[in-house]
């Protein structure tokens, strides 16, 4: 079966570590939910799932092949969802949209409908992205997902500022991404409703360190 | 291709959106040469052999003022996150953007310097070498603006910045620009000073892409 893998991961951000010895996997069709505190380093894992920052050490592969050996094809496959939205006040919801999903291939009209459909933002479409609220925004930004199809999705807190109805919007999404074969790896603070998700706690580095140091301490007295 | 065509159709109708900021660039340029003739005084022929440094240089200043934002609100809002996650090679987002910003930027420049030029009372035997030199010019400036943009991304105060690293790239087009102007004004031969504009052009066309996108990438870190 193949697989997205990490293993061995160092993450330092000024001069300080996130985490280390950290590692995961994905199966196809597979959820992973990163939990933990504040600044445990979920964002900064999911950004080097996505490949926009490198571990210090460690690698990532997918189906066995690092993806540093063909990044083209590892972002080809990558939607991130952060916590910016990327929005343009000046554009219509519909432009802004349509301008992400051309972003991997022409866009087909058909495709930015679904984006729009997905979260439920079809009535908003010809709206300038000023006038929308919080929650809309979120909408939108979770709406590029479904406007350009790819293999893994990379979710930075995706409930953060959703309504009941779009948070089940976004629970079915996410179950039709998975049932097509798709991946989804999501860092959240409110329990998902995801079938079978592997859960991967982080916990702060400075714990995780004592706790090491804890082991090793009980080796040397043994 | 489309990822470069849908970058530059954005940023275009971006730049149409919001007509006031693409227009400040321009209208430093008229401003700030207008200007002069208050300073140095009004004698026809002074004006008229400074009228080719002048332009060169509030050109070059104008475009600096326009650098900032290049790139910056899309590092603001997370867009430029998704462009360096998007399958096209980041280099060719970098050229997009700066075709995007000499055709908001450059090119209003270009059309408005002949108007300086009849302010300043130059001979208009000149005007087509001034076009044709700022045509080169100007392309060559977004270019090399681009990289300082990308550069102090992340940078407090990085709009100060810029120009202390993109003005010193800048001056040898700031000379060639202004010697091929004064060689037709004088009725020398500006064909070597053009050339040097050119080789500048396409030196910078290539280079400059490359050196951005590495800069971009640091950015993301």
């Amino acid at each position: 079966m193949s697989l997205f893998e990490g293993h061995d991961l160092i993450c330092i951000r000024g001069e300080r570590h996130v985490f280390a010895g950290l590692g995961f996997a994905v199966p196809t069709g597979g959820a992973l939910v990163l939990v933990g505190p504040n600044g445990c380093g979920k964002s900064s894992l999911l950004r080097l799932m996505a490949g926009l920052i490198r571990p210090a050490s460690g690698g990532l592969s997918w189906a066995g092949t690092p993806i540093g050996d063909d990044p083209e094809a590892h972002r080809a496959r990558v939607r991130y969802v952060g916590h910016l939205d990327c929005i343009k006040a000046v554009l219509s919801v519909r432009e802004n949209l349509s301008f992400w999903a051309g972003l991997h291939g022409p866009a087909a009209a058909g495709e930015v409908r679904r984006g729009l459909e997905a979260f439920a933002l079809e009535k908003l479409a010809d709206m300038p992205g000023r006038v929308l609220s919080a929650g809309q925004r979120h909408r939108l930004a979770l709406a590029r997902l479904a406007a350009s199809p790819g293999e893994l999705w990379l979710l930075d807190e995706p409930t953060v500022g959703l309504d009941t109805a779009a948070q089940g919007r976004l629970t079915a999404a996410i179950a039709a991404h998975r049932e097509a074969g798709g991946r989804v790896v999501a860092a959240t603070h409110t329990p998902l409703d995801l079938e079978d998700a592997q859960t991967l706690a982080l916990a702060p580095f400075a714990q995780a360190a004592r706790s090491a140091e804890a082991d090793l301490g009980a080796e040397f007295a043994w | 291709m489309s990822g470069f065509l849908g970058l530059l159709t954005r940023d275009l109708r971006l730049a149409l959106r919001r007509r006031a900021d693409a227009s400040l660039a321009v209208l430093f340029f008229v401003l700030s040469a207008a200007l002069f003739p208050f300073g140095v005084g009004p004698e026809a022929n002074l004006l008229a052999r400074m009228a080719p440094g002048v332009i060169w240089v509030t050109a070059l200043l104008a475009v600096l003022l326009s650098l900032e934002r290049l790139f910056l609100a899309d590092y603001e809002d997370g867009s430029l996150e998704l462009m360096v996650l998007a399958p096209q090679p980041l280099e060719l987002t970098v050229l997009a953007k700066a075709l995007a910003h000499w055709l908001t930027t450059g090119l209003p420049l270009i059309a408005a310097a002949p108007l300086l030029a009849l302010l300043y009372n130059m001979d208009p035997a000149g005007l087509p070498m001034l076009i044709l030199a700022m045509a080169l010019g100007t392309p060559s400036l977004s270019l090399i603006g681009a990289i300082g943009a990308a550069l102090t991304l992340g940078a407090r105060r990085g709009g100060v910045l810029i120009p202390l690293l993109v003005l010193p790239l800048n001056i040898p087009i700031l000379i060639f620009g202004v010697a091929a102007l004064d060689a037709a004004l004088g009725g020398l031969n500006p064909r070597p000073h053009i050339m040097f504009l050119g080789a500048l052009f396409l030196g910078s066309l290539v280079l400059a892409p490359i050196a951005g996108a590495a800069a971009l990438r640091q950015a993301m870190e």
